[in-house]
């Protein structure tokens, strides 16, 4: 089973005890934007296989949001981080680079 | 079932067994030495007409068609792993077409209707056993859901009915429909819905394909789609580079990927869905059933398994396994449904690597590279659309303009809203 670590609480929770959010760092195009931007932030996602940031929700716990960079084909975790940021902290990237020296995601790195 | 070594034909036009029960009887009297292999194993050319990548029953189906319906034969058709060895080889095989919308229906329909004579077509015993099949109404709002979907069949011209608890007990009679927690209300009814053998509706057209003269090659992974001036020029794959006027990507849950060596997004995201099946038991079961408040779905094979559609993850992942705790939330409605499996040993859970979008319909569409056309987001439901799909891939790809059944399914429909909303159509995955 996933296992992830909250880090608000710092609890190593189950999948079970957590809600998936989906693809994190998505930027919100509201009113003003154009159809492409908007179309972009709904429905186009990476969809990597490999390295993924993503949005959990501690549900059963402490109920905060928060983010987690992990592998979607062989579901390793390479770090849990806050959801109040734009990018993974250096700490989460240096962690994947150390095991993927050529990982990608859009602007990220 | 993958094929390779020395014996193996490189080209099998029109060398085909055809297969009847004049050809079993041929063939006792000379110990069966006149069979011929099914398919052959040849080696990538330099160039064909048209590749399609992925060797699932949609890709295989589009060949098919291109050759059938369109006189095109210098076909290709690329899959890094085995024929069907995708979701084509580890789905429920549930056909039905009571969709609500009509662009589905239609194409849903065209599929049902292909699979009816599908095996005489493809001279190829792909076993469809038109059941029926019932998706139960558990709530009064279901209830309302199915027969809105009713009359909407009846306006599509697609065969279903709205039947009451006391024939779904008739038709099901190891169903508890009293509850406790949610009676079966009601359901609503495709009697020309069912099943058909997955392996066979892939080995049936690969073996068509191939007596066509098209390539079917195994063990050949498309890593890069070479392009000048917009134009799709060929691919690259792990067997050398292949040239093509031509390309479709039928790949299922890869697409994202697939998609990424074109140089474009798509708007789908990947997950594992599970299924499992129990120890083989007498029949007990003659239709297929779906309940979809309580989320689980089943049927009986021939060999007497009951064959069980379990959740899907709810995060993005490539591990055709799906979580654990899933397999628990299905068998539990399943008992709840059907009390009498509840001794019942499951032999083998699998999963497989589906392609989600955002209003729960399939992509058959142009792409913004020039001659590369893509057919996915069939997601936890496309192996009743496979003859459907595949007619209406070759025909967008042979005129290069999606045709009637495809036109309401391209990516266009993202940017301007125009859903063809399916996701309250089935609750369940299948
Ligand atoms: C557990 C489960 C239950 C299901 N139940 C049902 C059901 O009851 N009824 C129903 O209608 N549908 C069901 N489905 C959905 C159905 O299986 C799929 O929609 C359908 O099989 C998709 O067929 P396909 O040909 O598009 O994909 P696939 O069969 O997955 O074929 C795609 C092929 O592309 C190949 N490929 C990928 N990348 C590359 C590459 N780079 N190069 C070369 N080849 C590549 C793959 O190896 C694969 O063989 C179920 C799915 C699952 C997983």
């Amino acid at each position: 089973m996933l296992t992830l670590t909250c880090p608000y609480c710092g609890i190593a929770c189950d999948e079970t005890e957590l809600s998936p959010g989906g693809e994190a760092h998505i930027t919100r195009f509201g009113p003003g934007s154009s159809d492409q931007e908007f179309e972009t932030y709904l429905f186009q996602r990476e969809n990597p296989k490999g390295v993924h940031f993503e949005r959990w929700r501690h549900a059963y716990g402490c109920g905060k949001w928060f983010h987690a960079a992990r592998n979607t084909v062989t579901l390793e975790v390479y770090g849990t981080y806050s959801a109040q940021v734009f990018e993974p902290p250096q700490s989460v990237k240096d962690a994947i680079s150390a095991k993927l020296p050529d990982w990608s995601w859009r602007g990220l790195a | 079932m993958t094929h390779t070594g020395a014996l193996c034909p490189a080209k099998m036009v029109g060398t085909m067994n055809r297969y009847s029960a004049f050809a079993v009887a041929r063939e006792a009297f000379r110990d069966h030495a006149g069979w011929r292999r099914a398919w052959g194993n040849p080696e990538p050319k330099r160039r064909y007409d048209v590749i399609i990548i992925g060797a699932g029953g949609h890709g295989l189906a589009t060949a098919y068609y291109l050759g059938k319906n369109y006189g095109i034969t210098n076909v290709a058709i690329l899959e890094k792993g085995w024929l069907g060895g995708g979701n084509t080889g580890r789905n429920t095989t549930i056909i039905r077409s009571n969709y609500l919308q009509d662009p589905s229906a239609a194409i849903y329909e065209k599929a049902r209707s292909l699979y009816e004579d599908l095996s005489q077509a493809l001279n190829y015993n792909v076993m469809f056993s038109p059941r029926g099949v019932m998706m139960l109404a558990q709530t009064e709002h279901e209830i309302r859901g199915y027969k809105r979907t009713a009359h909407a069949n009846a306006l599509q011209g697609v065969a279903t009915r709205y039947i009451g608890p006391d024939e779904v007990k008739r038709l099901c009679p190891i169903i508890e429909t009293r509850g406790p927690r949610y009676p079966v209300l009601g359901a609503l009814w495709q009697p020309r819905g069912g099943t058909a053998r997955h392996d066979a509706v892939a080995w049936g057209y690969a073996r068509k394909c191939s007596d066509m003269g098209m390539d079917v090659i195994q063990k050949c992974e498309v890593t890069g789609i070479r392009q000048a001036a917009g134009q799709v020029t060929g691919v690259t794959t792990t067997r050398g580079d292949i040239d093509c006027d031509k390309l479709g990507i039928v790949v299922a849950g890869h697409s994202g990927h697939v998609a990424d060596m074109a140089g474009f997004r798509l708007p789908i995201e990947s997950v594992a869905l599970q299924a499992l099946v129990s120890e083989p038991i007498k029949p007990c079961m003659d239709v297929v059933v779906m309940a979809n408040t309580v989320h689980g779905y089943m049927s009986q094979s021939d060999k007497g398994e009951m064959v069980i559609g379990g959740g899907a993850d709810g995060f993005n992942n490539y591990t055709q396994r799906g979580s654990f705790h899933h397999i628990e939330e299905t068998v539990r409605a399943l008992v709840e449904t059907f009390p009498m499996i509840s001794r019942l040993k499951m032999l083998r859970q699998w999963g497989g690597v589906v392609d989600m979008t955002g209003d729960r319909s399939p992509i058959l569409s142009k792409t913004p590279l020039g001659g590369c056309f893509i057919n996915c987001g069939w997601g936890t439901g496309g192996f009743k659309a496979i003859p459907g799909s595949g007619w209406a891939t070759a025909e967008m790809i042979a005129r290069g303009e999606p045709g009637p059944l495809a036109a309401e399914f391209g990516l266009d429909r993202f940017a301007e809203g125009r859903f063809i909303d399916e996701s309250v159509a089935a609750g369940v995955a299948h």
